[in-house]
């Protein structure tokens, strides 16, 4: 056997073991109600939860609070499930917040609150919802 | 409204686009028959295009720099009262500016190519100005068939925004734009997007090369020209990602200057392949072998830059990376984009693999050209590593549209997840730079080696044994990749040292690996090593609401009280303001507001030592976003050095938080607030009193004295006529560390009485004169209390950061050197 065929099938073998070792660590997308179970059960993976800013009857949104001092924010949140979640972030609100049609919370459960570590918003393409102050 | 300047920027989109597909269909004509009037043609068109794209960049910069808000690009990226700079950095903030920057590198590539590149002229130029039309389609805003190709940043606002106001009055300009994010408003973000798309643009040379070699048959010829854009190419992407780090160290508060971000993912990725590429084609320099390899890695360090631009630009990351972009709907696009340079370099690579001349050489483990090869490989499965679960929203869409559902998500701690892999690939590139270095230049046999190795590999023990002495890391991942840093420092010093005498211009090589050996050294460093100094030790928590980490790795500090953190003492001074065209901070008590919000008037002369710099009643302009926090930290030994941690309020764009940090040569001292008081205090229910001149008092459990009354001839801000009085008060408060003194105004104007209370946010008093009794010798006073002024901040020591960026630099020079070399090189 020649070397290079030696380096081929190590580099092979290295890269089955780099996607298996992605798919292990890999976190997934899940309900509230899914998560709140896997908190019950002692699994504290952080998981991805996708939703929408909870909103009233008339269409506007609900249930922000920024801490008076403007540096964390909680918020209510409705998973495509429709069901609704308190949600605290400790960073200042992310700006596109309010405007944003979806929201991506990382995290976990503590007790009732889910605690998010991080947010990533989907905000509207820019041809919508645009204010203009005058 | 100034539609001449938006009309004229889309019409000269247009033609650039248009003369980019002429450009390249006469290249291609010129390519395959080798006419010489083809070449011209496209040479014209290419001209013509080059006209274009440089009118369109000036249109775009007048509509930015002159605030003409009826374009929705200016209005959404730049406002009134930004700086020249910042202008600047508003004209690429956008998709639409960003790939003009793309566009407007590629131009000047194209030119260098037609200046130097003699017979490879048409080919490689068609390759280019294909490239330029997909670009220019991107920003072309035009609709053709129904179906929309591109977004013109020449939109009108009104265009764009379907505002009430714009039904009433068509005609209506926004006062001001909503401006630019406030994070970007850095002066890393005025250099670090030009260097960085320098870096992109310059990676089609080498590509173009490849396929112009595999079209015209001249499979190894392309190398030698390749091998300086390649390193140029290189070096500004590796600038250009460092400068992104090195912004986000100053102005993110994440603590870091890398967060394993897919956005930074999908930079970092064809940087990684790029520099494995250099490798082979070095590799294929010295000994004709690795020319297949070469091929496929020059390729791929083009079509992942590709992949890159549609992962970040197409929304499809939406769900997993925290940048959220604007998503223009060109994800159609950028795919066929992506789809046509990926089946065009697979159709010319099959094509020509069977007649790509390889060499029957069996790679031998003791020849230098095997351990380059396998620190290629190295390079590339770290690459692999990297793009597979950045891709992870991708194969979730295709997946997804196959019928199979799937909710894979990327890893949740991206930073843990990559950082205890990488770790290794790093263990690995820096072994095999050391080795690699060795055998390069000296041909090793068998049994030589431990005696070659022997010396270095000694001190590197020894070295390294001093270095976990004195850090105390414990962690063996990291103890062992410092060792292997060292251990290649010290390889390619030997190497250098013996290059001096013989072949200086060689040396670029080895000063390059040395830049790379020392910045894994302070990236294991300063992050191995850094270290919360900023522990709560009050014992107690600060809110019940917050999480654990602000109650137990923050200080509290109430302004004026010191308090001992780590080695220093603290103490936190008040909110500071920065005053245009003066330097250093001020305290915003000295001034009010002017009737502009970004104006202020001065209350008091301001003195810098005994000269008055700003005068009583001068008028001088600010940026009301920015709030500092001055904090003074006081060293052991009296040393004294101040930060500035910055809160940012923008009102559209919300908070944001900006670290200060104080560089030394040994370890960075990294702040930032997390928790502040709030702007709006909530005050007591005022308490009256009747104090007699010159009797004590007690205000929010403060002793406090009204000493005197003075008669006042000028209010700064107030316009006083001869019949109006005015009388402030002198109250002396003793604080527990310090005496303050604040001065209540009464007046009477135009027969009526004002009152103009004054405020100390350190005690948390606020004083008004309620009315003076003048036959009592008595006045009334009006005392509210609130919360005094405080911060919660957190600090963070990094241990020899500056490592990192001294590597960098190191790193560069060493680039410089080879390219100079390589390109006399090609040039002979």
């Amino acid at each position: 056997m020649k070397n290079t065929h030696i380096i081929g099938i190590v580099l092979i073998a290295l890269a089955v073991m780099i996607i298996i070792i992605t798919a292990g660590d890999a976190s997934t997308y899940v309900t509230f109600t899914e998560a709140k179970k896997m908190s019950e059960n002692g699994n504290n993976k952080k998981i991805h939860v996708v939703g929408q800013l909870t909103k009233d009857m008339t269409g506007r949104v609900t249930g922000i609070n920024p801490s008076q001092d403007m540096l964390s924010v909680s918020f209510r949140m409705t998973d495509n499930e429709g069901k609704e979640q308190q949600v605290y972030y400790n960073e200042p609100m992310p700006p596109d917040l309010i405007k944003s049609e979806q929201v991506v919370v990382i995290g976990s459960f503590q007790e009732d609150v889910f605690i998010a570590d991080k947010i990533l918003l989907k905000c509207p393409s820019k041809y919508q919802e645009e204010e203009i102050a005058i | 409204m100034h539609y001449l300047v938006g009309n004229l920027g889309h019409l000269f989109i247009i033609i650039s686009f248009i003369s980019a597909l002429i450009a390249a269909f006469s290249y291609y004509m010129s390519a395959q028959t080798e006419e010489r009037g083809w070449k011209v043609n496209g040479r014209v068109a290419f001209a013509v295009h080059t006209a274009g794209v440089m009118g369109v960049v000036i249109f775009l910069y007048i509509i930015i720099y002159q605030n003409y808000f009826e374009y929705h690009y200016a209005w959404s990226h730049s406002s009134k009262y930004l700086p020249f700079y910042y202008k600047i950095s508003a004209f690429w903030e956008g998709q639409e500016g960003s790939f003009l920057l793309w566009i407007f590198w590629h131009v000047i590539i194209g030119i260098f190519i037609i200046g130097s590149s003699r017979n490879w002229e048409s080919p490689v130029m068609f390759v280019v100005s294909l490239v330029q039309a997909f670009l220019s389609s991107m920003i072309l805003g035009v609709v053709l068939l129904g179906i929309k190709i591109g977004s013109s940043p020449f939109m009108l606002t009104r265009e764009v925004i379907e505002a009430p106001v714009f039904q009433l009055n068509p005609d209506f300009i926004p006062e001001d734009g909503s401006g630019l994010n406030p994070l970007l408003q850095n002066y890393w973000m005025v250099i670090h997007p030009p260097t960085l798309f320098l870096g992109f643009a310059t990676t089609i040379v080498p590509f173009a090369f490849a396929i112009a070699g595999l079209w015209k048959k001249k499979y190894t010829a392309w190398i030698k020209p390749v091998i300086p854009w390649s390193l140029f190419s290189a070096a500004t992407l590796g600038l250009g990602i460092i400068m992104g780090a090195y912004w986000a160290y100053e102005t993110l508060n994440f603590g870091g200057y890398w967060n394993w971000d897919p956005v930074e993912n999908a930079i970092f990725v064809p940087w990684l392949v790029l520099i494995a590429a250099i490798h082979t084609l070095l590799i294929y320099k010295k000994n004709h072998t690795a020319l297949r390899t070469s091929y496929i890695l020059v390729i791929a360090t083009f079509l992942l830059i590709l992949y890159s631009t549609f992962l970040t630009r197409s929304g499809i990351l939406g769900n997993a990376s925290v940048h959220s972009f604007t998503d223009l709907g060109l994800s159609g696009q950028l795919l066929i984009y992506l789809i046509v340079f990926t089946f065009l370099s697979f159709l010319f690579l099959f094509r020509n693999w069977k007649y790509l001349p390889i060499s029957d050489k069996e790679i031998n483990a003791y020849s230098r050209e095997f351990w380059i090869f396998i620190g290629a490989a190295v390079l590339c499965l770290s690459a692999f590593q990297i793009i597979i679960p950045t891709s992870i929203p991708v194969f979730n869409a295709i997946l997804n549209n196959i019928g199979i559902a799937s909710n894979m998500a990327p890893p949740a701690d991206q930073v843990v997840f990559y950082t205890k892999i990488q770790l290794w690939f790093a263990f690995g590139i820096a072994i095999l730079t050391a080795i690699g270095q060795y055998f390069w230049w000296r041909k090793m046999e068998k049994g030589k080696i431990f005696n070659e190795v022997a010396l270095p590999l000694v001190i590197t023990l020894g070295v390294s044994t001093l270095i976990l002495i004195l850090s105390g890391i414990t962690q063996f991942p990291l103890l062992l990749l410092i060792t292997a840093s060292v251990f290649t420092m010290l390889t390619n010093m030997l190497t250098l040292m013996r290059l001096r005498k013989s072949r200086r211009n060689l040396s670029g090589g080895s000063i390059a690996h040395i830049g790379v050996a020392l910045m894994i050294l302070g990236i294991v460093y300063s992050s191995g090593m850094s270290r919360v100094i900023s522990l709560n030790r009050s014992g107690m928590l600060y809110s019940s609401n917050f999480p654990d980490e602000i109650n137990k790795e923050n200080i509290l500090l109430f302004q004026d009280q010191p308090k001992e953190m780590d080695n220093y003492r603290l103490t936190y001074n008040g909110k500071k303001i920065k005053i245009k065209g003066y330097k250093g901070y001020f305290r915003k008590n000295k001034f009010i507001s002017a009737l502009d919000p970004h104006y202020l008037v001065a209350k008091e002369d301001i003195l810098d030592g005994n000269i008055i710099i700003i005068a009583r009643g001068d008028t001088v302009e600010y940026n009301p976003e920015n709030v500092y926090f001055e904090v003074e930290y006081k060293k052991p030994n009296g040393q004294v050095f101040y930060l500035y941690p910055r809160l940012q309020e923008n009102p559209g764009m919300g908070n944001v938080v900006s670290p200060s940090i104080k560089k030394a040569a040994f370890r960075d001292i990294y702040t930032h607030v997390t928790v502040v008081a709030e702007d709006e205090k909530e005050w007591s229910e005022t308490e009256e009193i009747e104090v007699p001149i010159g009797e004590t008092f007690f205000v929010n459990d403060y002793v406090a004295s009204l000493e005197k009354f003075e008669r006042i001839h000028d209010i700064p801000g107030t316009e006083l006529t001869e019949n109006d009085v005015a009388v402030k008060g002198i109250v002396k408060i003793n604080g527990s560390l310090k005496d303050y003194q604040l001065e209540p105004i009464y007046l009477i104007k135009d027969n009526f009485a004002g009152r103009l209370p004054a405020e100390n946010a350190a005690l948390g008093v606020r004083i008004t004169i309620h009315s003076i009794l003048p036959d009592k010798n008595s006045v009334v006073l009006g005392l509210n209390t609130s919360q005094k002024d405080y911060i919660i901040l957190k600090a963070v020591e990094k241990p020899l950061i500056n490592v990192l960026w001294l590597g960098t630099l190191i790193l560069m020079i060493g680039f410089a050197m080879a390219i100079i070399r390589r390109s006399r090189d090609t040039a002979r």
